[in-house]
């Protein structure tokens, strides 16, 4: 199968606006009597949800919280990037298109990713006008302040709940549409299965969680905003219900899945505390504007942060990347505070954790400035592990946080099922194999409010004149069968294994084997424990209570069997990239004084992985990726 | 490392809306003061489930205090003892060992139980569907730096808009009331230019709604403000009376 990317030819900067006008229309009587299904409404769901609403389409949208405003968007602390230039520092849209570019260690495409970064400022405008409290300036003006990665300074924020306001802000427009009655909300369902018609998405198996209903619902075509699937490593920073089951579904339908492998490892999360921990607290990355990040300079040092001097401090991200400091992307911080902790510097108790300081800040610009900046993050921090960071240094590790494989997608955000669209975090598109911090919640909010809206009209102004789908067509009642036999299954099993305790054992494999740094040896060892945890689960697994009630148990057991089979893709993935490129490190290749190690020559492809069912191995096909305006270059932060 | 604890959680229990429910007592050995309520929940499940009994059935999603997905009263109070702190992010070192620790859920007419500590809260949505919005479509939008706005009422909009819609509020109420919610709501965009045109409007529909959905009126005990997460202020409530009044009197 040959992956067409659909990009538009013609000059980078004019791509995106010349394709948007001669993009195929759908009359707005037309757009009445279109269904469109969208999964997931966190950031990009609920925007793409509410946008189409108002250019007339009839959505139906579907969230298994029991309100779309707790959906995990709303854990974002640090900001939005966006292309504005407020701060006169010089940001344009190739500035922003070019850093995300590097950022992502050149493993995206450029026409996506300009067109990513031409629309950034006009999300900043539409939250605005929504009524987000975005940070100001005294004289009124939006503030920004500067992220990982980047020497300019715009990233707008809404103190430290950037994601809160802005899912709120969808939420609202998203709700204005339900009460117009052209949203149908759907929370506290599951989709649990895609359904193909002719090869095309037309509709979903949805789980009633409160109820335990099977139900079926049709469409002219099926979004995914599904999020993403860190939660495959058991402990993250994800929200608790994160999973890649919607994904994983059309997977196994026939979507392609890219880059699996591609993990961000977030540099500054609380360490682990014990055996019961069941996710990870991000603290916002903006900290490290004013933090400094260090160790003790002797191995094994127990003593007490505040009598370790100056002088036996090691700032080892200053020593090594003078030019970035503590504001090299995240890839780099995660591995560096890996190796001063492996090499046996760590701190705290495990030795499992850096510091991250804000003595300087307070003693430069006062406690008050700080404590307007970081306040309810040295809050957080000071609930979760009872110590005061005004007086002692904040204890950070690194922590899965993000994941920048998904479904693939062409430049119209269509997956390899015709019908079948992935916005947001769930598809793989714009991060390469490293996202910048700040760009997660834009490119939610780009492809919500600003693309998806006009490039499914590519799909849906051909659907005009065929018969309406519904949900009486065999293929509905198949995929419910199926659904209904394995809910059964999982309650009938009867096994000594609880889900949860499964879920740490994959956890395990993919950290230990498939996390910060990677290589061959290790990667072929999981990929048989990956193996024999599958057989586990299906002949161990233990699921209490019913079907027709609310059980946690069941939902977990049906996500958790899906994490599996991507842990093995991850693996696989993994495996096959024989270089080091952003997140993804591997061990066999890096520089002598431990830089990774991208092979362009071999690797500068998109790897996107076809499922050949339980039984065969799954097929690679690759993208490769066309560079014409920037010119590739060894990623340097020194 | 501190010591560890042993406490009696004494957990509501009840099987879906229209069952009856009932305490059951659990007495959990050797609890780490490190571990979160949720934790201790989780513990206390994966021990029930082992032993071949139905688990507690509670919400839950971000575990970081802002999804407003966790709502349980503990010892009687919403979201347990520990002030502007949800039920995720409340550690056990603030219990003491041999404590008994009484776990309910919100108990208001406008929320009913689904199962044990879970309830229903789609009221809230509805609220919102109602008017809690500005009408602005996609694509309509000025420049964001067109209409300055001073930094302290930029501040004031924000500490409205931190509500996480937990309900918390609701259940600490004597009357149900869900005042807090919605005036932090009104509040935010009363504020707010953006907010202006469709103010009255907004008001009027929000509380129509509130009363719809069948929660009480306030009383100003204060008790909202007192166990919510986020801090939300009365001073909202006042607000919301004054924008009424004028919507109105208009
Ligand atoms: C702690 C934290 C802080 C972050 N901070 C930032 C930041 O400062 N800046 C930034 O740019 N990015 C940040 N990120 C990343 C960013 O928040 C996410 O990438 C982004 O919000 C994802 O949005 P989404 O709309 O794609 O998915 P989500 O918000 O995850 O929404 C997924 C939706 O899909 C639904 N869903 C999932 N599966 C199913 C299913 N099977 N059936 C039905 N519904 C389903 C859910 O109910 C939900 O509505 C942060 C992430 C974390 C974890
Ligand atoms: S779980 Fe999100 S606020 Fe408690």
């Amino acid at each position: 199968m040959k992956l067409d990317a659909k990009i538009p030819s013609g000059d980078l900067s004019n791509k995106w606006v010349d394709y948007r006008s001669s993009l195929p229309l759908v009359s707005p009587a037309n757009k009445q009597r279109q269904d469109v299904i969208i999964v997931g409404t966190g950031l990009a769901g609920a925007s793409a949800a509410a946008s189409m609403a108002e250019m007339g389409y009839n959505v139906k949208a579907f969230c298994f919280q029991d309100s779309p405003r707790r959906a995990h968007s709303i854990a974002a602390q640090g900001g939005i990037n966006a292309a504005k230039n407020y701060q006169n520092d010089g940001d344009s849209v190739y500035r922003l298109f070019y850093d995300t570019i590097k950022g992502g260690d050149y493993r995206s495409r450029e026409a996506n990713v300009y067109r990513l970064a031409e629309v950034s400022g006009n999300i900043i405008d539409q939250c605005v006008a929504q009524g987000v409290p975005f940070a100001r300036e005294y004289g009124g003006t939006l503030d920004n302040r500067s992220f990982g990665g980047v020497q300019v300074s715009r990233t707008f924020y809404a103190r430290g709940q950037t994601g809160q306001q802005l899912l709120l802000g969808a939420y609202s427009a998203l709700s204005r549409q339900i009460s117009l009655g052209k949203v149908e909300m759907y929370t506290k369902h599951e989709m649990v299965d895609l359904v193909l018609i002719d090869g095309h998405a037309k509709g979903i198996i949805a789980r009633n969680l409160v109820n335990g209903n099977i139900e079926k619902y049709a469409a002219n075509a099926v979004v995914l905003a599904t999020g993403g699937y860190g939660n495959v490593y058991y402990l993250s920073t994800n929200a608790m219900g994160s999973n890649v089951t919607a994904s994983w579904k059309a997977h196994k339908k026939g979507a392609m899945f890219s880059n699996p492998c591609f993990t961000q490892i977030h540099p500054t999360c609380i360490p682990v505390s014990g055996e019961y921990q069941s996710k990870l607290t991000l603290m916002s990355e903006s900290l490290r504007n004013d933090g400094r990040i260090w160790v003790s300079s002797k191995k094994g040092d127990k003593r007490h942060p505040s009598e370790i001097p100056e002088s036996e401090r090691d700032y080892y991200l200053e020593r090594r990347y003078p030019a970035f400091g503590n504001l090299v992307p995240r890839d780099i911080a995660s591995r560096a505070a890996k190796e001063r902790c492996d090499a046996g510097f760590g701190a705290g108790e495990t030795g499992q954790s850096v510091y991250l300081d804000f003595e300087d800040a307070i003693n430069s610009m006062g406690k008050d400035t700080v404590a307007a900046r970081y306040g309810n993050l040295f809050d957080m921090y000071a609930k979760i592990t009872d110590e005061n960071p005004y007086k002692t240094p904040m204890r950070i590790y690194p922590a899965v946080h993000y994941t920048m494989g998904g479904l693939w997608v062409d430049y119209n955000l269509m997956t390899t099922i015709p019908g079948l669209f992935a916005i947001g975090e769930c598809n793989f598109s714009d991060h390469g194999a490293n996202r910048l911090g700040a760009s997660a919640l834009m490119q939610g909010l780009a492809d919500g409010y600003f693309v998806l809206p006009y490039t499914i009209g590519t799909y849906l102004s051909n659907e005009i004149n065929k018969d309406k789908v519904t949900n009486s067509d065999s293929a509905f009642k198949d995929a419910e069968k199926e659904v209904s036999n394995k809910i059964d299954s999982y309650l009938t099993n009867d096994g000594k294994r609880t889900v949860e305790s499964l879920h740490k054992d994959l956890g395990q494999i993919m950290w230990n084997h498939c996390g910060m740094s990677r290589n061959k040896k290790d990667l072929s060892k999981a990929l048989n424990e990956i193996k024999e945890l599958k057989n586990t689960f299906w002949s161990d697994v233990k699921v209490p209570g019913k079907k027709d009630t609310l059980n946690a148990e069941l939902e977990k057991a049906d996500r958790v069997a899906d994490f599996i089979e991507l842990g093995d893709l991850m693996i696989r993935d993994a495996l096959d990239r024989n270089e080091s490129c952003g997140a993804h490190f591997r061990e066999e290749y890096q520089t002598d004084d431990g830089e990774a190690m991208r092979d362009d020559k071999n690797f500068s492809y998109v790897s996107t992985w076809e499922n050949k069912g339980d039984k065969a191995e799954p097929i690679l096909h690759k993208e490769k990726l066309l560079f014409d305006t920037v010119t590739p270059t060894q990623r340097s932060y020194k | 490392m501190s010591n560890k604890l042993n406490l009696t959680l004494k957990v509501w229990r009840q099987e879906s809306s229209d069952s009856h429910g009932d305490f059951v007592d659990y007495s959990m050995e050797g609890v780490n003061p490190h571990m979160s309520f949720l934790e201790l929940l989780d513990v206390l499940n994966e021990r029930l489930i082992t032993e071949g009994m139905d688990p507690i059935a509670f919400e839950h999603d971000c575990r970081e205090g802002i999804c407003g997905s966790c709502a349980m009263s503990i010892n009687g109070e919403a979201h347990g003892p520990v002030k502007s702190t949800t039920a995720c992010q409340l550690h056990m070192f603030h219990f003491n060992d041999g404590d008994t620790i009484t776990v309910e859920p919100w108990r208001a007419k406008s929320f009913p139980v689904i199962k044990d500590l879970a309830v229903d809260r789609s009221a809230f949505d509805r609220i919102i569907q109602s008017g809690g919005y500005v009408s602005v479509n996609t694509g309509s939008a000025p420049d964001g730096n067109a209409i300055p706005i001073d930094k302290e009422t930029a501040t004031m909009a924000f500490d409205a808009a931190a509500c996480i819609g937990c309900g918390a509020c609701v259940s600490s109420c004597k009357n149900s009331s869900a005042s807090l919610f919605v005036s932090a709501k009104i509040s935010q965009f009363s504020k707010l230019p953006q907010g202006q045109p469709e103010q009255k409007q907004r008001v009027l529909s929000m509380v129509a709604q509130m009363d719809k959905e069948g929660f009480g009126h306030c009383t100003n005990t204060g008790a909202c403000e007192a166990t919510c997460p986020k801090d939300i202020s009365m001073d909202n409530i006042s607000t919301m009376n004054k924008e009424y009044l004028k919507a109105i009197l208009s």
